[in-house]
């Protein structure tokens, strides 16, 4: 067991490396950004798997919890503090060392959040709201839960919409570059940014990212506390019955995949240096909950693949204008015919196929 | 081990049991007869802690379980298996029967639930055979016997089973009843939630029966097998006087 998810990750690193050599040796590494940007939307629907697959606890919320993350993350590192610099609370900030001085293009001075300030902030609020919410919230079942989450969504998306602090319909834009690590040791420093330059240090930035919530998710599903979630989607009284507390599992892993998204949302929006409202959109939560769906609903590596690629697909434009429609097309041909995941379905037409080979000979 | 005192319970404004006593003593089998909808299973639900009776005394080993919740009742040591089985069927054998021992995990560690997964195997030597395998892919019989074994991996003092006998045949469920005996033998004790009230009475120590959310009658099993109102009324067996 421990075996084939070790080796499988293997493959993923490997495949990542191959991926950015082949867009090198043939000029097309213009592709890197748009594989970025996918390694953060699939961080979402990994954490949002484990949640609708294994928990059996569906939200059509989540991009709220991504605006929340990237919006946070976004106006704490733009909004210059400067006019407010004498009130007690920027003064308490700047001695914590949570701020920082810069300029803008026309000289001006700035006085912002620094960015991994700004990121844990995000991430916290995230968290705190999906508790907050996920304790009433999460008493409801099935289409309940839906519309519940669904209220959320629309909440966020209006709030970013309607607030002048968010930017309104117009977002926030030239959000500064996310210094993960300093250049330390002749080391260039490690930056979520959309500089040209570093468009290869970020592929990989979001692709580990990616890995490593990966990895983390695997360890939770195996590990006491999956089983339990696993046996909540089976059946909640039998569950309560084996002695699981179900009520605290469900908001645990609620506020998880919550932090999940908002972390997705902090490092996309460093990484694209803005966001506008439609990331908080109600088709954005919808095609979350489309990709675990195609992923195979209780399947990491299905949601990850399908997660990954679909995005990568729609941000090349592929679909065109058609792109929400082709995920509501999705959702649905995946509920009539595979259930279970695309990824299900090839392997069973493979093995029909042999099956009925081996019994022509 | 259990007492029960007075107590009464139901949903919202639906009072389902009105005024029930009883007790279960160590190592003993005891079962609970009566037809659909006399409140068995809510009786057991109350005594878990998945319902909460309004008023009266549930004493579980001399502890009051009324405000406590299911997982801490289950981690003193009472287990249910549920009615209908609900075993938890896209996970194999053996997760099922791991996620039995959720409490014992956090009581005792891994090893606990190992040894206790050996002797579930050994109990039911048909779920060793099957541990692989998805449990919705099991028969009745056999859920049935993996229901039990999950309750039981919780080391409880106490086991509950809501009709095991449900939608079995015959001879699977004389294997069924074989295993209570067996618990009994091996020193647990049993409170048996039954339809099935000649099988059930047949091997337990002593019966209440249970209609309309009253207790009606209690006894030793034999007593209760011999009297002519459950005779009449639940086993089916009118004799013309």
């Amino acid at each position: 067991m421990r075996y084939t998810k070790s080796r499988a990750i293997l493959c993923l690193v490997a495949l990542v490396i191959v991926t950015q050599l082949l867009t090198r040796i043939t000029g097309t590494s213009y592709y890197l950004t748009q594989l970025t940007m996918s390694a953060y939307y699939a961080l979402v629907v990994i954490g949002l798997t484990v949640l609708m697959g294994y928990a059996g606890q569906i939200s059509i919320g989540h991009a709220g919890f991504f605006a929340i993350g990237g919006y946070l993350s976004a106006a704490l590192t733009t909004h210059n503090l400067i006019p407010l610099a004498g009130s007690p609370l920027v003064q308490f900030l700047g001695r914590l060392g949570v701020l920082v001085r810069g300029q803008d293009i026309y000289g001006e001075q700035l006085l912002t959040v620094t960015p991994w300030a700004a990121c844990l902030a995000a991430i916290l609020v995230a968290a705190l709201i999906a508790f907050l919410l996920g304790i009433p919230v999460l008493k409801l079942k099935g289409h309940y839960l839906a519309m519940a989450t669904l209220g959320f969504g629309t909440i966020i998306y209006r709030i970013a919409l309607a607030s002048d602090y968010f930017g309104e319909a117009d977002g926030i834009s030239e959000v500064p570059g996310f210094t993960l690590l300093p250049g330390v040791a002749g080391l260039p420093p490690l930056v979520v940014n959309g500089d040209f330059d570093s468009r290869v240090q970020n592929y990989y930035i979001a692709w580990g990212v990616l890995i490593i919530g990966m990895v983390l998710l695997l360890n939770l599903i195996d590990s006491r506390v999956g089983r339990a979630l696993r046996s909540i989607h089976g059946s909640e009284e039998a569950a309560e019955a084996a002695g699981v507390d179900t009520a605290r599992c469900k908001l645990q892993v609620f506020v998880l995949s919550a932090v999940y998204a908002a972390l997705a949302g902090v490092l996309l929006t460093h990484y694209n240096g803005g966001l506008g409202p439609s990331e908080a959109s109600v088709m954005k939560s919808v095609r979350y909950v489309a990709l675990v769906a195609v992923g195979g609903m209780a399947n990491l590596w299905g949601a990850l693949v399908m997660g990954a690629g679909l995005t990568f697909l729609s941000l090349r434009g592929v679909f065109g204008s058609f792109d929400d429609a082709v995920f509501g097309a999705i959702l649905i041909l995946v509920m009539l015919f595979a259930p279970d995941g695309i990824l299900s379905l090839r392997l069973n037409g493979l093995r029909t196929c042999l099956k009925r080979e081996s019994t022509d000979r | 081990m259990l007492r029960i005192r007075n107590m009464e319970a139901g949903y919202g404004n639906l009072r389902v049991l009105k005024n029930i006593s009883l007790h279960v003593d160590g190592g003993e089998i005891v079962t609970m007869i009566g037809a659909n909808g006399a409140g068995k299973t809510t009786l057991l639900h109350t005594i878990i802690g998945l319902v909460r009776p309004t008023r009266g005394e549930v004493l579980f080993l001399g502890q009051d379980c009324r405000r406590l919740e299911a997982r801490r009742i289950v981690a003193a040591g009472c287990a249910l298996v549920p009615e209908g089985r609900q075993v938890f069927a896209t996970m194999s054998v053996e997760e099922n029967l791991i996620l039995g021992g959720h409490v014992l995990q956090q009581r005792e560690g891994r090893a606990a639930v190992l040894r206790e997964l050996g002797h579930q195997y050994e109990l039911f030597p048909v779920l060793r055979e099957r541990r692989q395998q998805l449990a919705g892919t099991l028969s009745g019989g056999e859920q049935q016997m993996l229901a039990m074994g999950r309750a039981l991996m919780s080391r409880p003092r106490l086991v509950m089973m809501d009709e095991p006998s449900t939608g079995l045949a015959p001879l699977v469920v004389r294997d069924i009843f074989r295993v209570v005996v067996r618990l009994r033998e091996e020193g647990n004790t049993v409170l048996l939630v039954e339809q099935n009230a000649r099988a059930a009475l047949g091997i337990a120590d002593r019966g209440y029966v249970l209609e309309t959310g009253r207790v009606i009658l209690q006894g030793p099993a034999g007593d209760l097998l011999a009297n002519r109102d459950v005779q009449r009324a639940y086993l089916g067996r009118e004799k013309i006087a």
